[in-house]
């Protein structure tokens, strides 16, 4: 896992001021220092990835079977209580096959986080619970997280979920085998290992993003000329390439911008603004109708109730 | 000096027992499905779902409640800041009624999140990229803040004169804080669904919800303050000081009025316009949101004669309120996308018992302590 710890001397600070009031300023000046720093929030572009080519994907499913054993997650029965057979991204599935089928084409696809470069799941949670590794993935730390749920809400993609049946609930999502130590050990992901056709491919995002242009250069008849994940959000490290166009295989349509790009201004010129701004102006206004009050306080006597 | 809530016969406690026996019911059912909450987890207790992970309490409680209590700010600018010390009468209710807000938000919260017993884990593990994390320091500070405010009228009313003098020392800068902290925040509140906005509507999807949000407080923060005097007026047996309230409805039709352009201009700046006609019901809450709740009561408040009646006023004031509660539920509840999701019984028992025991407290307060007859 990550090593995002706090900064005790950075809290402090801060605490101080927000508590003393009056030392808001440096405050301010503290946060905008730390989000300078800030690690486990700053993106890692070059780092691992994961392309997944849905033309060769046969659905097989071993991909899903090697997450649940890699990562212990129990399965999901149907309702006849005999197949492993989730409907979608839960608390206990972190990657999923899914088909997608009408009267001229079909294909599956593959549910899981998609590594956001920029991830809008990071900015948005307010613990640092998540966070990007230094290999590039995004990871979690369930013993900061305390269950807002925002990441959710943020992410463009839908991805974390949430174990709701439990008391003690914590946010589940792919981590590219980061918490299961994998990565760390030099090991690619459970699910690329188990993939029998060569459809999961795990690597550096530049060699990956090469190697699917080349595909696609190859095979133009094949693929849809466009490699899901090369610019979408801000870009990510899950690829993907496919025959049948990405909106009818559930992706959204995202412009390029990363989502935490969207409240720089508020959040980094914004609440420095307010906090100088706002104190400046109160303070200014107190002292200058004070002074004014006083003055007409001094031309006229006037009696104190009605 | 006028005031604007007169004692009349502030000692006279309200004659309807049946109320508050109710209102302990309600509260005390509430407290019930909390603990059940706590023991059997957010599935068991709520609709929310992996498609709807914010519902009711969130939506209802915090974003919508933060934004009715800004009347505590509004307020506390006008009389401290501005020194219009003829507001100075509503200015404690006010305060105490923001107080309540705050705690309800917070209580909301508490119970919302999946680990209620990590609440203070914001003042340990920062992330100073997320708005949420500004919210959750903004509101933790303010409600102190509210409750240092509140304590004033207490230590009076328990006669702790040295623990008043303490507190009267930090008045002018509690309130400069409360200022600074609530414009934070409220705005802070709108950040959330600017990052979020992949889930928010067309026609409310703008990089200016923190602006919008910030303007639509203080707007319904005037209003609220109206409604307030008025409440206290005719439940404590009171006369309300029309003059003053006028005043403030004045107030409040201007900053509808910015609102309003803004509103408008950020419309048409994010393309949101082409959403105004797509059918469906987010087109009927927006144009319902923008006439009925901002036009409609700007114009009625920019009228002298609406101002001069007290019912009209008030009648105004809550259009004025019910517009921001609208917008606040349009941006997080109706035009949120999600699966489709209908809160729980045990969903709306926590919301309205917290009401209630805010409303047993105001009552207990405000018989036993200086809010209303005050020597000012
Ligand atoms: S897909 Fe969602 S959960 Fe995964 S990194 Fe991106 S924002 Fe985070
Ligand atoms: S639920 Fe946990 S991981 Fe997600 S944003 Fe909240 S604190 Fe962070």
């Amino acid at each position: 896992m990550g090593n995002k710890t706090l900064d005790r001397r950075e809290f402090l600070k801060i605490a101080g001021a927000s508590v003393g009031g009056l030392l808001l300023t440096a405050g301010g000046a503290a946060a905008a220092e730390s989000s300078k720093t800030g690690d486990g929030i700053k993106s890692v572009p070059n780092g691992y990835a994961m392309l997944y080519d849905a033309t060769k994907c046969v659905g097989c499913r071993a991909c899903q079977t090697a997450c649940r054993e890699a990562n212990h997650t129990p399965p999901e029965l149907d309702v006849t209580g005999n197949y492993d057979e989730p409907m979608d991204l839960s608390g206990d599935t972190w990657t999923l096959i899914k088909l997608y089928k009408d009267p001229s084409e079909s294909s599956f696809v593959k549910k899981q986080c998609m590594h956001c470069i920029d991830p809008a799941c990071v900015t948005a949670c307010p613990l640092g619970a998540l966070h990007i590794t230094p290999e590039g993935a995004v990871a979690y730390h369930q013993d900061i997280c305390f269950g807002c749920r925002y990441c959710m809400v943020a992410c463009p993609f839908e991805v974390p979920r949430y174990q709701w049946r439990s008391v003690t609930p914590y946010i589940q999502k792919c981590d590219f085998c980061v918490s299961n130590g994998r990565l760390e050990h030099g090991e690619t992901p459970a699910c690329v290992v188990a993939c029998p056709t060569g459809a999961l491919k795990f690597g550096t995002r530049p060699e990956l993003l090469s190697e699917a242009h080349e595909r696609i250069k190859k095979e133009t008849n094949t693929y849809v000329d466009h490699i899901f994940g090369e610019h979408e959000a801000g870009g990510t490290h899950a690829l993907y390439l496919s025959a049948v166009p990405f909106e009818k295989l559930g992706f959204p349509k995202l412009n390029d911008t990363p989502y935490p790009a969207k409240i720089t201004i508020p959040l980094d010129i914004g609440v420095p603004g307010i906090i100088v701004g706002m104190t400046t102006f109160a303070t200014g206004t107190y002292f200058v109708t004070g002074r004014k009050e006083e003055r007409t306080k001094k031309e006229e006597t006037h009696d104190n109730d009605s | 000096m006028t005031t604007i809530v007169k004692p009349v016969n502030a000692r006279r406690s309200i004659s309807i027992p049946w109320g508050h026996i109710f209102l302990w019911i309600l509260a005390t059912l509430g407290a019930v499905v909390a603990v059940y909450r706590l023991f059997y987890g957010l599935g068991a207790a709520t609709n929310l779902s992996d498609g709807r992970p914010w519902g009711l309490w969130i939506s209802f409680d915090v974003v919508t409640g933060v934004a009715l209590a800004a009347g505590g700010f509004t307020i506390g600018f006008i009389v401290k800041i501005l020194h219009l010390k003829r507001f100075y009468p509503i200015l404690r209710p006010t305060i105490l009624t923001a107080f309540l807000g705050y705690v309800i938000a917070a209580s909301s919260v508490v119970l919302d999140i999946g680990l209620p017993w990590r609440i203070w884990h914001p003042l340990v593990y920062q992330n100073f990229h997320s708005p949420m994390l500004e919210v959750a320091l903004c509101v933790m500070t303010y409600t102190t803040v509210l409750a240092l405010e509140v304590s004033d009228p207490f230590f009076e009313g328990m006669g702790w004169k040295s623990a008043k003098r303490v507190v009267e020392v930090f008045m002018i800068p509690l309130m400069v804080l409360g200022v600074v902290l609530s414009t934070m925040h409220q705005s802070s509140l709108g950040t959330l669904f600017v990052l979020a906005s992949k889930r928010v509507f067309g026609l409310w999807k703008t990089g200016y919800l923190p602006l919008l949000f910030f303007i639509s407080a203080v707007a319904v923060g005037l209003a609220m303050t109206i409604l307030e005097a008025n409440f206290a007026a005719s439940a404590y047996d009171m006369d309300a000081e029309q003059d003053l309230l006028g005043d403030l409805g004045l107030y409040a039709a201007w900053v509808l009025l910015t609102y309003l352009v803004i509103k408008i201009s950020t419309l048409v700046g994010s393309g949101g316009v082409r959403d105004l006609w797509s059918g469906g019901i987010n087109n009927v809450l927006y144009f319902v949101e923008v006439i009925g709740g901002i036009i409609l009561p700007m114009i009625l408040l920019f009228i002298p004669s609406i101002r001069k009646s007290r019912k009209a006023l008030f009648r105004t004031a809550w259009i004025v309120v019910l517009g921001v509660v609208l917008n606040r539920l349009d941006v997080s509840f109706f035009g949120f996308a999600g699966t489709p999701y209908i809160p729980t019984w045990m969903e709306w028992a926590i919301n309205i018992s917290m009401i209630s025991a805010a409303i047993l407290f105001y009552d207990f307060f405000v018989r036993h302590f200086p809010i209303f007859n005050n020597e000012h």
